[in-house]
């Protein structure tokens, strides 16, 4: 990286990517079109606010939610979001007894047809390094509390199956219609790091 | 692999919260890598396992050293090296060309 942090010729990793995007062009790997439609795609198409649709659905229809919790591939993708990279998503409910929490120790998997890019802390040694042996520690990171006779379940991501929480409906919330609801729901929330906080 | 980006238990990395509101991309260059590779899988050059263990070949010193994103790029050019669909040397060539053209650019 360049001294200053701006990307230029002197910072040897502009550079390297440079070098490599005009190889891959020059020799018809990939398009420059795809590149820039892909980035568009993560940027502003896929993200949060797709889970949340999902998750205010589960709220609204119990129908729904039992098919979510059973078979979460198939349930996000009646939504309209379907899987990036054909992985397989799994989504775990919070309730007052349990709560879940999502990581991927080793990298950085994430379900990205519901909550897009995931979030530089998610992708950072000490998320990774500690979600699975601290989750108590973590989550008071995140001003979290789990009282001590709920479990907190950890669900340590890989390339092929996803997972996503579905976070308990605040109070506060009755007579809600499933957009109102989604307006709520964090990213946070959907890898459980945080609770949904009631309305107001 | 029980390699070096097996993070699970690791002790002292420090706080997690201070890269909390971080932006997702810092620099024009990791957004290009992010959709550059993605198109690259897209476009079935490699398969998101072995670009995972291009990233977990790293060696371990330049792994913690690294961003995230030249994470991306060094898996990347090991696999496109080692696919042969560029040599190094041709690599190496593009980088020079690219520093020429830019001191010309200046003077």
């Amino acid at each position: 990286m360049s001294s200053n942090g701006i990307p230029g010729p002197d910072s040897e990793v502009a550079l390297r990517v440079k070098a490599m995007e005009s190889l891959l062009l020059e020799k018809g790997l990939v398009e420059s079109s795809a590149i820039d439609e892909l980035i568009d795609m993560f940027e502003n198409r896929l993200g949060p606010w797709n889970g949340a649709q999902v998750v205010a659905r589960a709220w609204s229809d119990p129908e729904y939610k039992a098919w979510l919790l059973k078979d979460g591939t198939g349930a996000i993708a009646d939504m309209g979001f379907a899987a990036v990279q054909g992985e397989d998503m799994v989504v775990v409910e919070n309730s007052a007894e349990v709560h879940n929490m999502v990581v991927c120790t080793l990298c950085s998997c994430f379900p990205w047809a519901t909550l897009g890019l995931p979030p530089v802390w998610y992708k950072s040694a000490p998320f990774r390094s500690r979600a699975a042996s601290d989750p108590r520690g973590v989550l008071a990171e995140f001003g979290t509390e789990i009282g001590a006779d709920a479990e907190v379940r950890v669900w340590d991501s890989n390339a092929e199956l996803r997972y996503m929480v579905l976070p308990e409906r605040p109070a506060g919330t009755d007579g809600m219609d499933p957009e109102a609801l989604a307006k709520l729901v964090t990213r946070d929330s959907m890898i459980g790091v945080t609770n949904v906080a009631p309305p107001g | 692999m029980n390699g070096v980006h097996d993070m699970g238990g690791m002790h002292g990395f420090g706080s997690i919260i201070e890269a909390v509101d971080k932006p997702q991309f810092h620099e024009e260059w990791e957004r290009r890598t992010m959709g550059m590779v993605n198109a690259a899988m897209a476009g079935f050059q490699f398969s998101v396992d072995e670009f995972r263990y291009a990233i977990e070949r790293m060696a371990p010193a330049h792994y913690l050293d690294s961003s995230y994103y030249e994470h991306w790029l060094e898996g990347t050019l090991t696999l496109l090296i080692e696919k042969g669909l560029f040599s190094q040397a041709e690599f190496d060539a593009r980088i020079t060309d690219l520093r020429t053209a830019y001191k010309g650019s200046q003077s």
